[in-house]
């Protein structure tokens, strides 16, 4: 096999005084998908953040295409072929919807290709094209997350980390943004899925990453997931109960 | 009406001066986020330099130009980006612009440290002139322009045009847009934040540069806070254009200099309004707009979506300190005071003792900044103008009725906050940086209509004041002076601590941290802050009038000018809004460091007049050292000090106050785990 | 299945629904983001605002609590007309709410934000009273405090700095602060969203008993269909800014419109 997209080694992270992450390690392999699960507080966003630059890990190396890139800026990860779609508002809500896309264009396929990528991924996304001078900050949530995503497409990235895609959208929304997600890999982009609705993800993914409390508890192909793992998580899920007991118990 | 055309006309000019001044502002705020008011500092940097190369080492006009425009504007831009600005990138507003009134304090000092700080009369133009009476446009005409104000006026549209271009049209405004709203989403799209971030500062700092160099000639001398005075006459021309749109802001800047030369060609020469409303026009001007502009009031800041990757704020010591902690640490308060009234009674001189009083009143007008700053969240630049209020009315009551000066002093207090009362109504409906300006311009509206005026100030002689005597102490001994004073610093600080933990200090925190929750809960945003602005400005009255007593005069330009009330907040704050020993503290350091660095740097000239036959390489460098270094190095302290804002919003004293509670703690938590081996500790966990 | 089952009978029966809003329309910018929207909650009754992003139930929201005013429309809240009333004067008559963005009180105490709420609902402390008596909590205040604290399961965390809680916690202290305003009505919009199961679960507990033992009318905005159907007797559906469905939750969570619309076709 050729060399992982991404692969993090020993990674150890964290906010001021709060350490996030505690070792750990995974590759992403090229076309291939990867969800990222776990309870929250788990650390999933926070190896998003790390995978995209955004964060720089405080141990560990990051390698993308095996090259070392810890500790550089995200902008050189942007360039290296890492697209990251971060949690909630992702679009930059003062430019209009066409400006959010010349800006990603601009920077990859230089001033001519702008013009010819926006013709394609407003005929991808006809939606985006009726709201071209509309700012993206008006836009509802689904609307932002598929200009995110319309970026993606027409740029065709070697990775491209999703947060919590679903997050705040309805479930007929999250079905449309996760089948544009599909095709994105099917066009070769390798997927980090971090979510919460483990549905979604699993139906995607090639490989499970099972997050908590910053530890890597489980990895492996999502249908091992199902028979030996989901004890795995309900040990997990039942150990954060207990944690604040009487109301709790009864219910799970 | 022929007339009106003329002095409309003859406006543009000073509207292309405002012009200039508005856009680079707007440029800085649209390309970075910081409402700069060093903006003026560096235009006085590229202008001072200007001033050196070109008049008094006689350089040829355009590499003089060039030097000082091309050269120091940009890399004093890239400076302050790279050790200031960058780090500031996902600081809130508010703290990007306190820092910058730091710089304003504080740049202007360092150029006079370089090139002396004598004054420099008759700054050159930036344009050659023959004849004064040459270079007439359109020649023959009504309206007639000389070669300054053709060379200001083509600079703007150049700018203008050039500005509305790069937004509109280029990739780079695109990405400096981008880049302000998140820099990190910025960095997610491809875009080198830092390569764009440093352009934007290189390319306002170099209009900023060409600014100063323009406007300098306006002035018989250069002098920085004429410059700044007329930055913010310029401001109504930001505000008119919303803080971004740079057609607008230019729009906003012609009609505010034809309405300023219209006002002061058909107003009587003589009359009251001339004298007061035609300098005090754009400040009117830019409160009024403040007040009326709709779409100002709610918060159009957009917000990081990706902020959460910053760690956050350190909890304030008082929610996590333990009991005993907080005991012994105001225990040591106390007695610190005391120590300090002890020595200050026995063992200081009347020139020192002087100075400690001016402190302590001093911390008393800074308390109010405490209310309405630190409790209410509001930042006000025009404390020293309510402080003046109360001195004011102090001096008129006496002077008038020949009541005690306490209860004048009271009076002042009670005027102070009716001022304030009435100031607060409008201006707490805005936010944040606006605010700020609501009382930037109610304070030059103050000094430039009202200072001027009999009934306010008593005329060009200050009204004296007398020290008060209560029964058998006569306050006119600076040691009971000081007593009392410090007695009402106890006071009024045990008052402003009470507020603090009271409902009404509960109630403005919730209102800062979250308005909308606020008001889910039925909170009333304005009231609160209302009653916080109410409050502090009765302080500072009082505080005012204490001032007053004590100098003996109520003197306006001595003590509180519109920028000396600048230093306050800039030193207040960068010690800690929220605390009250940060109050004190600033209030003391804002005299005894100046004197205190007198003292030091006089010492090596005292030093070798005694020692005549020192080596010379020692002679050489102590004399080097000046003397009246002192208060430019106190300044530029002072404003160094602000900086630290954005880092430590709590303050330097809380700030230290806090890592040694952590250190402690840490400390007793070592002993308490190897008394206790078998407990083990609980790592943290991150609520991401 | 939840014992307040029986209030949805028809509203014909009692005189005047706790909330009546009728005809609310709102526009941006060409965008009509509400058209003609009514709807009605009974004291004590639980009902869930569904629909697709961008279909306006945050606006309704913020229509109903003051944030916005509306263009068109009557909103009647206990025989009181509220269109021209701030967020403040609704809260005073009873309306609180939770925020989908969590919006909590910086450096502020759990404790203290429910302090603070009760505080501003009795208009009891004032500059007068801070500065010349003491505004320490009474008995009172402190046995309101320490029900709801109880109430929700807070009373452990209760001396924690409100932002150091993870989300679920802080979900629930809104809820407290909320309710600390003693409300008739109470507006949740999205109270899952963001929170994992455990979250989740913790959160319907939390308003099950509020619903048991508080008997507040709830309206809820949630995606989380599970939550809507334990809690909610009632659901309005929202699409493109006008009402498409509503009725009994599980009859219309059955309908053929609002799957399509909003569930899509897969569950």
């Amino acid at each position: 096999m050729s060399v992982p997209v991404l692969s993090c080694e020993d990674l150890e992270a964290g906010y001021g005084p709060f350490r996030a992450l505690f070792g750990i390690s995974f590759e992403v392999a090229e076309g291939t998908a990867t969800a990222l699960i776990g309870p929250n507080g788990a650390g999933k966003s926070t190896v998003a953040r790390v995978a995209s630059g955004l964060v720089a890990p405080s141990a560990g190396r990051v390698l993308v295409k095996g090259v070392d890139m810890t500790g550089k800026a995200p902008h050189e990860f942007a360039e290296a072929g890492i697209a990251h779609a971060p949690e909630g508002r992702a679009v930059f809500a003062s430019l209009t919807v066409e400006e959010n896309l010349e800006l990603a264009f601009r920077e990859s396929l230089g001033r001519k290709g702008v013009a010819a990528a926006l013709d394609e991924a407003y005929e991808m996304f006809p939606r985006l094209k009726e709201r071209r001078t509309q700012l993206a900050g008006t836009l509802s949530g689904g609307e932002q997350r598929i200009l995110t995503l319309a970026r993606v497409m027409i740029l065709r990235p070697a990775l491209l980390i999703a947060d919590e895609l679903s997050l705040g959208l309805a479930p007929m929304i999250t079905t449309e943004v996760y089948r544009i997600l599909e095709k994105i890999k099917a066009a070769g982009c390798a997927l980090l899925i971090v979510e919460q609705h483990m549905d979604y993800a699993l139906a995607l993914a090639d490989e499970v990453l099972l997050l908590r409390q910053g530890e890597v508890t489980f990895r492996g192909p999502p249908g091992e997931m199902d028979r030996r793992s989901a004890s795995l998580l309900s040990e997990s899920l039942s150990e954060s109960l207990s944690e604040n007991p009487p109301q709790q118990e009864q219910s799970s | 009406m022929v007339d009106l055309l003329e002095y409309a006309v003859r406006g543009i000019p000073t509207g292309c001066v405002f012009a200039l001044l508005a856009v680079g502002l707007v440029l800085t705020y649209k390309t970075s986020g910081v409402f700069n008011l060093a903006f003026a500092a560096q235009a006085y940097t590229s202008a001072a330099v200007f001033y050196v190369l070109r008049k008094e080492q006689e350089w040829p006009l355009f590499w003089s130009a060039f030097i000082a425009i091309v050269i120091v504007g940009p890399a004093l831009g890239l400076l302050l980006e790279r050790v200031l600005f960058r780090h500031l990138r996902g600081a809130g507003s508010l703290a990007k612009m306190v820092t910058s009134l730091g710089l304003l304090i504080a740049i202007p000092e360092v150029v006079k440290l370089f090139f002396g700080s004598d004054a420099k009369s008759n700054p050159p133009p930036l344009w050659y002139v023959r004849r004064t009476d040459e270079w007439l446009w359109p020649q023959g005409s009504k309206f007639v322009f000389d070669a300054g104000q053709v060379t200001t006026i083509l600079s703007t549209l150049v700018v203008v045009l050039g500005l509305t271009v790069l937004f509109r049209y280029t990739n780079l405004g695109l990405r400096m847009r981008a880049v302000v709203e998140s820099s990190r989403l910025a960095e997610l799209n491809g875009v080198n934040a830092e390569r764009v971030s440093m352009a934007s500062w290189m390319l306002s700092s170099m209009l900023a540069g060409l600014a100063g160099v323009l406007v300098a000639p306006l002035f018989a001398s250069l002098n920085p806070i004429d410059l700044f005075t007329l930055l913010v006459a310029a401001l109504a021309a930001t505000v008119v254009g919303g803080l971004s749109s740079i057609p607008l802001t230019f729009i906003g800047a012609i009609g505010l200099g034809m309405l300023q030369a219209v006002l002061a060609g058909s107003l009587p020469t003589n009359s009251v309004l001339a004298t007061g409303l035609r300098p005090g026009l754009p400040f009117l001007v830019l409160f009024a707009l403040l007040i009326f502009r709709p779409g100002l009031r709610s918060n159009s800041e957009m917000a990081d979506p990706l902020a959460t990757v910053d760690p956050p704020l350190p909890v304030p010591v008082a929610v996590s300190r333990p009991r005993w902690m907080s005991i012994s640490s105001r225990t040591v308060g106390v007695v610190a005071t005391m120590f300090g009234l002890l020595v200050s009674w026995f063992v200081l001189d009347g020139f020192w003792l002087a100075i400690v009083i001016s402190g302590v009143v001093l911390g008393v007008i800074m308390l109010s900044l405490t209310v309405v700053t630190g409790i209410g969240g509001m930042l006000s630049l025009a404390q020293a103008s309510l402080a003046a209020i109360g001195a004011f009315t102090t001096a008129q009551v006496v002077t008038a009725t020949g009541l005690p000066v306490l209860v004048a002093m009271l009076i002042g207090a009670a005027v102070a906050a009716a001022c304030g009362a009435l100031l607060a109504i409008p201006v707490v409906r805005l936010d944040g940086v606006y605010l700020a300006l609501g009382t930037l311009a109610f304070a030059l509206m103050f000094e430039s209509i009202l200072v001027p005026l009999s009934w306010v100030s008593g005329g060009s002689v200050p009204l004296a004041v007398p020290r008060p005597v209560i029964g058998p102490w006569d306050l006119a001994d600076d040691r009971y002076f000081l007593l009392f004073a410090a007695l009402c610093l106890t006071v009024i600080a045990l008052a402003v601590i009470r507020v603090r933990q009271g409902t009404t200090g509960r109630f403005l925190q919730a209102i800062q941290s979250s308005p909308t929750a606020a008001n889910s809960i039925g909170i009333s945003g304005g009231r609160s802050r209302i009653i916080a602005f109410t409050l502090a400005a009765g302080i500072a009255g009082f505080g005012g009038g204490l001032l007053a007593s004590f100098a003996g005069r109520a003197n306006y330009q001595a003590s509180f000018p519109y920028v000396v009330g600048l230093v306050w907040v800039a030193l207040v704050i960068s010690a800690g809004a929220r605390s009250i020993q940060a109050a004190v503290f600033s209030g003391i350091m804002f005299f005894l460091l100046p004197a205190t660095l007198n003292r030091v740097f006089s010492w090596p000239e005292n030093y070798l007049e005694a020692h005549q036959q020192a080596p010379e390489w020692m002679q050489n460098l102590l004399g080097l050292v000046q003397p009246n270094w002192a208060v430019p190095v106190s300044f530029i302290l002072f404003g160094i000090g602000a900086f630290t804002y954005a880092k430590h919003p709590e303050g330097i004293i809380e700030a230290q106050t806090n890592s040694s509670v952590t250190a402690v703690l840490l400390w007793t938590e070592r002993r308490k785990a190897k008394v206790d081996a078998t407990s083990s500790m609980d790592t943290p966990q991150v609520s991401a | 299945m939840s014992p307040t089952a029986d209030s949805t009978e028809q509203p014909t029966e009692q005189p005047a629904p706790l909330l009546q809003a009728s005809g609310i329309s709102k526009r941006f910018a060409g965008l009509m983001a509400l058209a003609d929207v009514s709807i009605q909650v009974e004291a004590g009754e639980t009902v869930a605002v569904i629909g697709p992003n961008g279909a306006g139930k945050s606006t309704l929201f913020n229509c109903l609590s003051g944030v916005l005013r509306a263009d068109r429309g009557t909103v009647t809240f206990d025989g009181q007309r509220l269109e021209s009333l701030s967020p403040t004067q609704r809260s005073r008559l009873g309306i609180a709410r939770t925020f989908q963005r969590i919006e909590l009180f910086g450096g502020m105490t759990v404790r203290d934000h429910l302090m603070v709420a009760d505080r501003a609902r009795s208009g009891r402390g004032g500059l007068w009273s801070d500065l010349f008596r003491s505004s320490k909590p009474t008995e009172e205040e402190h046995a309101r405090c320490q029900a709801v604290l109880d109430l929700l399961g807070l009373d452990e965390v209760q001396d924690r700095s409100a932002d150091s809680l993870s989300l679920g916690k802080g979900r629930l202290v809104e809820l407290g602060r909320a309710l600390m305003c003693e409300p008739k009505l109470l507006f949740l919009d999205e109270p899952s969203s963001g929170l994992d199961r455990n979250e989740t679960e913790e959160m319907s507990l939390a308003l099950e008993t509020v619903q048991r033992e508080h008997g507040t009318a709830v309206v809820l905005i949630e995606h989380d269909v599970p939550m809507v159907q334990r809690l909610a007797t009632r659901i309005y559906v929202l699409d493109y800014g006008s009402l498409i469905a509503s009725g009994n939750t599980q009859e219309v969570l059955q309908d053929e419109v609002v799957r399509a619309a909003y569930l899509g076709v897969a569950t």
